[in-house]
């Protein structure tokens, strides 16, 4: 019953909601099958997004960003909460029912290099997906896919060639393209250029914006760099340790970051400017293992701000004011 | 950095910046991999010699027709015994000897001749058109054997591999057993059973290859298996996954034609090991049985007859040489296979 209200609920403009997703691995089992230690990556996140935004979504190393993006697409199996996409609850979907789905929402890997089969052609990486999910009609897939690689920066005669005649750049255009082969409307880019240099990062990045206004895109834009992150995001979604500490447009979240987590990683963004003064907040120790996370707020070991409440309570993750969301139990 | 990155003027030079030759055709990794086999002598050494092999086999018995499989040489032959005795007659000796002359129907045991080039063996079969036959037999059985081995192995290392747990350990344990079997005391079983249930001599070996097959197929399938495990975690397999591609598409499009490299060296080792195994069944009187011929039982003659290994070299030592060029003719490509296809050695 409550489900369906909360359906009903809906923003239509959304695309992707996702509910108190969580998910967890399974580090020791019993000989039963009883999990007695779990990793806990993705703990209770919920964010709404709306069609054409992009989201992007900072933290740390092993803060359960990927683990983030591949539970939204179902390539691990959530342990609770749901995720909605185009109005329609996917949680529990069969996978071949999921099948259907997949061609809605694709996914952009961080290593250009893996993940691309290395004995198929460009063109014949390019063309499955068209042909699987019957997206032109047969005879018209050769010209679709050329069409493709030009709309990505890749030249017609790369169409013969082989992954590994590649470049980095030239192979993670490869993999935009098969991404975008199957028309998505949802693309989670998990830190698609973090494996490049510069100067092609941001020929990448460009790549990204313009066939978003092209075709209309979603994106779900995973980084660890900021300033990547600041330019191509509308929304951004900051992690620590696998929860969600603050949520809101890209304006407020640089202008206002209300979590102590945001405001110390957004004083480590370097300014080329030598003249200005930084004023960094350094966090001492390391990131706690995720297996074993603190109790309470999970930032209070290394927040500056900590207090008694921190170490007992989990903060509530509230509105405050026009989306943007926090939990710390500063804001009250 | 946001300025850098709207520097559409930068982003068109740096995809300007490479000059694109189209002649340029760059190699396929297939391509690649032909051409570092040939590179290799001992490769084009192992594959002539199969190919000699073959064509001997399979298009000599149609050029030299003279004599067929099972056509005795009946054309006679005469064999002289001498023996004498002594008598002794009043303290005088006398030595009559007597020669015999017998005229058998069959040429055996002929010499090399024009007409039998490498002689006929103790039954009066031609040994040269025998040593085709067998060929083909050996080639034949060991051919279908490894081919029903790869598939077998194929599919349930596949399964095994792709979906891991209660599957796999099922399956692992089953090759577990079939590793612990030994071969030669079952087969000897085998062909006892088949003795008695009087199945024609021809189709015996194609029945003890099976056997043979059932025995064999946990090699590959473990080694399907292993790289499967490793191939699946691979991220263009997760790619595959978030396209929503069928499992037998995953499987057999996806993760079969990466193991392949790792398959055909595979193969092409156990095609020699087959053709020693034929050839250890027909020797041990297991496989093809008379008057079939097959190199093996051309071998086995000596077993019976010790005036054919100490005086007539050329009824058997040309099967011996056969049974070696195939053996190593397969290792040898084999091996160039396995460097060829080496991701780490040098173009």
């Amino acid at each position: 019953m409550a489900l369906e209200k909360n359906l009903e609920q809906f923003d239509t403009d959304a695309i992707l909601e996702v509910r108190n997703l969580k998910k967890s691995f399974p580090l020791k089992k019993t000989l039963t099958g009883k999990v007695t230690q779990e990793l806990v990556a993705v703990d209770d996140v919920s964010f709404t997004l709306k069609r054409g935004e992009t989201l992007g979504i900072v933290g740390e190393s092993g803060c359960g960003k990927t683990t983030l993006g591949r539970t939204i697409l179902k390539l691990h199996k959530s342990n609770g909460g749901q995720i909605i996409f185009d109005g329609k609850d996917i949680t529990n979907l069969k996978s071949k029912d999921m099948r259907e789905i997949r061609k809605k929402m694709q996914i952009i890997f961080q290593d250009p290099y893996s993940s691309l089969p290395p004995r198929s052609t460009v063109g014949g990486i390019l063309s499955e997906p068209v042909e699987v999910h019957n997206i032109v009609p047969k005879s018209e897939i050769k010209s679709y896919v050329l069409d493709l690689m030009e709309k990505c920066g890749l030249r017609d005669y790369y169409y013969e060639r082989y992954p590994h005649e590649f470049s980095g750049g030239q192979r993670q255009r490869i993999c935009i393209a098969r991404a975008l082969s199957v028309n998505p409307e949802l693309v989670i880019c998990d830190e698609p250029v973090s494996a490049l240099d510069v100067s092609i990062q941001a020929q990448i990045i460009n790549l990204l914006k313009k066939l978003q206004q092209e075709m209309n895109l979603t994106y779900v834009f995973i980084s660890h760099d900021l300033s990547v992150v600041k330019f191509i995001s509308d929304k951004i979604g900051v992690m620590y340790l696998g929860s969600m500490v603050e949520f809101g447009t890209k304006e407020d979240i640089f202008s206002n970051p209300l979590h102590p987590y945001t405001q110390a990683l957004f004083s480590a963004i370097p300014q080329p400017d030598p003249d200005v003064k930084m004023n960094r907040i350094i966090l001492k120790g390391d990131i706690p293992s995720p297996a074993n996370p603190p109790k309470g707020c999970r930032f209070h070991t290394r927040c500056p701000k900590a207090m008694d409440i921190c170490k007992e309570e989990i903060p509530e993750y509230k509105d405050y004011g026009n989306g943007h969301c926090a939990a710390c139990h500063l804001l009250g | 950095m946001s300025e850098n990155i709207n520097n559409e003027a930068l982003d068109e030079a740096l995809q300007n910046e490479v000059p694109h030759d189209k002649t340029v055709r760059l190699m396929s990794p297939t391509r690649m991999v032909v051409r570092r086999f040939f590179r290799s002598k001992l490769s084009v050494v192992g594959l002539v010699m199969v190919i000699g092999l073959f064509i001997f086999s399979f298009l000599g018995p149609v050029f030299y027709t003279q004599w067929g499989e099972i056509e005795l040489d009946e054309s006679g032959k005469t064999e002289y015994s001498v023996s004498s005795t002594t008598y002794e007659v009043n303290g005088q000796e006398y030595t009559v000897r007597q020669t015999t002359e017998k005229y058998l129907k069959d040429n055996f045991l002929a010499p090399p001749s024009a007409e039998h080039i490498l002689g006929t063996d103790n039954e009066g079969y031609d040994v040269f058109v025998r040593l085709m036959y067998g060929g083909r037999i050996s080639l034949i059985v060991s051919f279908i054997a490894v081919f029903l081995i790869t598939i077998l192995g194929v599919i349930l290392g596949g399964i095994a591999g792709y979906f891991g747990g209660a599957i796999d350990n099922a399956i692992m344990r089953l090759c577990d057993v079939l590793i612990c079997l030994p071969g030669i005391p079952i087969l000897l079983i085998i062909s006892t059973i088949l003795d008695a249930s009087g199945i024609d001599a021809k189709y015996r070996i194609y029945l003890l290859m099976i056997y043979l097959t059932f025995i064999s197929w946990p090699g590959t399938a473990r080694l399907v298996r292993g790289q499967i495990l490793s191939l699946r975690e691979q991220e263009y397999m997760v790619a595959a996954e978030a396209m929503g591609f069928s499992t037998s598409r995953k499987i057999f499009k996806h993760l079969v034609p990466n193991v392949m490299p790792q398959l055909i060296v595979q193969m092409s080792l156990s095609l020699g090991s087959m053709i020693l195994y034929e050839a250890t069944l027909s020797y041990l009187n297991l496989g093809v049985k008379a008057p079939y011929a097959a190199w093996g039982t051309m071998i086995n003659i000596i077993s019976t007859n010790q005036d054919v290994l100490q005086n007539h070299l050329n009824v058997w030592v040309p099967a011996g040489i056969c049974i070696v060029i195939a053996v190593l003719g397969f290792n040898f490509i084999g091996d160039g296979l396995r460097d060829a296809l080496d991701p780490k050695a040098r173009r």
